[in-house]
């Protein structure tokens, strides 16, 4: 069990990890680089002559982009192993799990841990104001925990009470409210900002579509080895 | 040991291993996109804005 559990998660995470990665450099990092030239001042929103909007962003950086590439597997092997642990114990109480219903499940990781947290605090281009990091932090994982369980409760309870709790959870984090800052002194124009956001939450889609069907197919697939085994 | 209490142990033990797997997996998502160490921040930086987790 503890074998089958480790090996699917392994493997989609990695999968689904390097695919992240890909995704990241063709949309995501383009619009990061270009952001870091405001950040470092290099470029000046508003200042007296009017900006390109197609600076030249460089080359590829070798090592930059290793890490990144090793960063992207590890956080998503991270997210599979929790999944994988979830998947398996609603496997223990009748639910089918497949590379197909590992979609949907692949859909919910994305709601909790990119969605919904982007709704109060949206994925940050290098350069914008911010609150406080540990607080921010601290109001990322409620918010991912709440989350989490209410998308539980609405998929798997079964009363009006489970339901109406799932809503209060989802709701909660919202009405409370993430951490902001006092004033905005961010240098970076916000069509970056709003673009670099669309961008991280379209990449973030796609690689949990796959992480969860991934999941789903080496979940399926070890389960069938390990009885063969047996 | 009857069928009902074996079945209960291995329902118990399964819960057990997801949940070591589960704590697992969260730990490995805290420290490659939330610790702030200097070292750990600047190579997870790209990968931490593009994931949408609170960076700096």
């Amino acid at each position: 069990m503890a074998s089958r559990l480790l090996t699917s998660a392994l493997f989609a995470g990695f999968c689904a990890g390097l695919v992240a990665a890909l995704l990241q450099f063709v949309f995501v990092q383009p619009v990061l680089l270009h952001a870091e030239l405001y950040e470092s001042g290099q470029l000046v929103h508003f200042g007296a002559e009017p900006v390109s909007a197609d600076p030249d962003l460089g080359g590829l950086d070798l090592m930059r982009d290793a890490l990144s590439v090793i960063f992207s597997a590890l956080v998503y092997t991270g997210y599979a192993l929790v999944l994988i642990a979830v998947m398996s114990l609603a496997e223990a109480s009748g639910a089918g799990i497949t590379a197909r219903t590992g979609l949907i499940w692949g859909v919910a990781g994305f709601v909790a841990v990119h969605l919904a947290p982007a709704v109060s605090l949206p994925p940050e281009v290098p350069g914008v104001a911010a609150a406080d990091v540990f607080l921010r932090q601290i109001w990322w994982w409620a918010t991912v925990v709440a989350t989490g369980i209410a998308l539980a409760l609405l998929a798997f309870g079964r009363s009006w009470m489970a339901w109406g709790s799932a809503i209060v959870l989802l709701a909660a984090p919202h009405l409370i409210g993430a951490p902001h800052p006092d004033s905005f002194s961010g240098r970076v124009p916000p069509e970056l900002a709003a673009l670099f956001a669309a961008r991280a939450l379209g990449v973030g889609l796609a690689a949990w579509v796959l992480l969860g069907s991934l999941c789903g197919y080496f979940w399926q697939r070890e389960g069938l080895r390990q009885t063969a085994t047996a | 040991m009857n069928a009902i209490a074996k079945n209960a142990s291995s329902v118990k033990s399964g819960l057990a291993q997801a949940l070591m797997v589960a704590v697992f997996g969260i730990g490995i998502v805290f420290v490659a996109g939330h610790l702030q160490a200097s070292a750990l921040h600047d190579a997870a930086h790209d990968v931490r804005h593009a994931t949408g987790f609170p960076c700096h």
